[in-house]
């Protein structure tokens, strides 16, 4: 009858994203009396997956056939509702990344669950099972009622600071039988940027826009990047004009972040922006024109050219 | 080969989002509808495929009925007929039993979709039809190529992409920049008046999840203005006021 948690590795360590809802898992398990397994999927360190206990986890199921190493959302699926059964789990928590949508859509036609992506806050117990959601793409939120006898939910970056202790969880073998039929996908090419900090999971994004006037530009914004330990994102006309790529753009039709701090340099803020970046706590808009509508959603402004201003920065972060 | 594309109606993207009936319902007044951005995606390219291949492609919607100005539009960008199942799509389970049942109905060998909504921001809906279906999905997809009865796709993830293969029948979420949004030219326009929409009741009932109620966030705060000439104060106030670095 335990809470789960479907937690993911990145370079082989527990994701930031994967801490919180582990976090968050536990917050909810306490609430229902009841203890946190997370279940982890693919060869990994155990020592490692021990670690899942700091943040409020007391059992790791580990199903570490190699054939699960390649992330495939729908293999994944059938392991955690194999997992959920073996666990009585009514209630599963992942933070939301590409992998862990594919696998939670699959999850919910297998277990006929319902379903909460976004979620921002910790549900409310009593009669019904509620959560906040964010919806319109962070225009709003919506109080969600939780009907099915399973609930699954898909936490958003930053809903909750995890606490950290120095308990161990126990690193138990899982080993459900794999159906052939969920292997069906062929892989043939991966481009993964390594050694970055993943945007998705970054506490500190700085971005910019076409006010940078082109890819040859992007070293001041690298530089900042760097000396914060931020990841880089841009605005969509820069991804579609091929100055940076894709997975890099944020706004409406692009990632959606929701960082501790958002950098913006050059972008002028449109709503399709807006709306990618608007969960974020702390936004600061440099932009030359004043007249921006950005800095009406910003929290700190310089109105500046950001081949000065930008540079200055990186330096005062150096200095820190 | 037969495509299904899966659209739906949505606020437009500048929309300024408030409710009403005590913050139970989006408040449509002066809202302008148009295809999810995604789904606008998903759809151009179906209309490509069947410019190459011969493809048929049909249009569906679970909506109501003012849902149908943006059901003619995907009509006049391309698609040969349309399906609208008469509701009010209000839970991801609820909408995907609608088109899975559709999709049982008449096999269709590729079901697209865009990666998500954009009023509720699920991303559930291609993943729950397809294991409804007992067929792969993959989200979100923004290259797909069709040889025979292999799909070569590029999906978007953390941090980069990655290349696959797979056989049909596939669901697919689709995302930018699988195909140039397509504009309705006037003949387009026109025949589209004349292609088939089919109107049908839902095939079940059950949801999963219910809106309680709506709410708008807090707004920010004043900007406070740094002169340029100052910038390294930022750096000053992200540390000891705002605490975020």
């Amino acid at each position: 009858m335990s809470v789960l948690i479907f937690v993911e590795l990145d370079e082989g360590k527990i994701k930031k994203s994967s801490q919180e809802a582990i976090f968050y898992g536990a917050k909810v398990a306490g609430m229902m009396g009841t203890a946190a397994t997370a279940v982890v999927l693919g060869e990994a360190d155990s020592a490692e997956l021990a670690t899942a206990g700091r943040f409020g986890a007391t059992k790791v199921l580990h199903a570490a056939d190699p054939k699960l190493n390649e992330t495939n959302g729908m293999a994944y699926a059938s392991v955690v509702a194999a997992a959920a059964q073996q666990e009585g789990a009514k209630v599963i928590v992942l933070a939301k990344s590409s992998l862990a949508d594919a696998m939670a859509a699959r999850l919910a036609g297998k277990l006929k669950a319902g379903l909460a992506a976004n979620v921002i806050d910790l549900p409310q117990l009593g009669d019904s099972f509620r959560v906040k959601r964010s919806i319109y793409t962070g225009k709003a939120f919506a109080e969600t009622e939780l009907t099915a006898d399973t609930k699954i939910l898909a936490i958003k970056k930053n809903t909750i600071t995890p606490e950290e202790t120095d308990a161990t969880a126990s690193v138990e073998a899982f080993s459900p039988a794999l159906n052939e039929g969920d292997f069906g996908l062929k892989v043939t090419n991966t481009e993964k940027a390594t050694g970055d900090v993943l945007l998705p999971e970054a506490d500190l994004v700085v971005s910019a826009g076409r006010g940078l006037k082109g890819p040859e530009n992007w070293a001041i914004v690298e530089d900042l990047a760097k000396a914060l330990g931020a990841a880089t994102a841009c605005s969509k006309p820069v991804s579609d004009l091929d100055w940076r790529p894709h997975h890099e753009h944020v706004g409406q039709t692009g990632i959606k972040v929701s960082p501790n701090l958002y950098i913006a340099a050059g972008i002028s803020g449109a709503i399709q922006h807006l709306a990618g970046v608007n969960s974020s706590k702390v936004i600061v808009v440099i932009n030359k024109d004043p007249e921006a509508p950005f800095f009406k959603s910003a929290d700190y402004g310089i109105v500046g050219d950001v081949f000065e201003v930008l540079p200055r920065l990186t330096k005062a972060v150096q200095a820190l | 080969m037969k495509i299904l594309v899966c659209v739906t109606s949505v606020p437009d993207t500048t929309t300024k989002i408030t409710f009403t009936d005590n913050n139970t319902k989006l408040n449509k007044a002066g809202v302008q509808f148009i295809t999810g951005p995604y789904d606008d995606y998903a759809l151009a390219r179906a209309v490509e495929l069947k410019e190459q291949t011969g493809a048929s492609v049909t249009v569906l919607n679970v909506g109501e009925a003012d849902a149908e100005p943006v059901i003619r539009k995907c009509l006049a960008i391309g698609a040969d007929d349309a399906i609208r199942v008469n509701a009010d799509p209000v839970d991801a389970y609820f909408v995907a039993e609608q088109i899975a049942a559709i999709a049982k109905e008449n096999s269709y060998d590729l079901i697209l979709m865009g990666r998500e909504s954009i009023d509720y921001n699920g991303g559930q809906v291609h993943g729950i039809v397809a294991e409804m279906l007992g067929i792969p999905s993959i989200s979100p997809v923004m290259k797909l190529d069709i040889s025979g009865t292999t799909a070569k796709m590029t999906r978007e993830i953390e941090g980069g992409k990655e290349d696959l293969e797979a056989s049909l029948p596939l669901v697919l979420g689709c995302q930018e920049p699988i195909a140039e949004w397509k504009i309705p030219n006037m003949r387009g326009i026109m025949t589209a008046r004349t292609k088939p929409l089919k109107v049908v009741e839902p095939s079940s009932r059950e949801t999963l999840t219910q809106v309680v109620s709506y709410e708008l966030p807090a707004p920010r705060g004043a900007v406070k203005m740094i002169p340029a000439d100052q910038a390294e104060t930022l750096i000053q106030l992200l540390r000891t006021e705002a605490k975020v670095i």
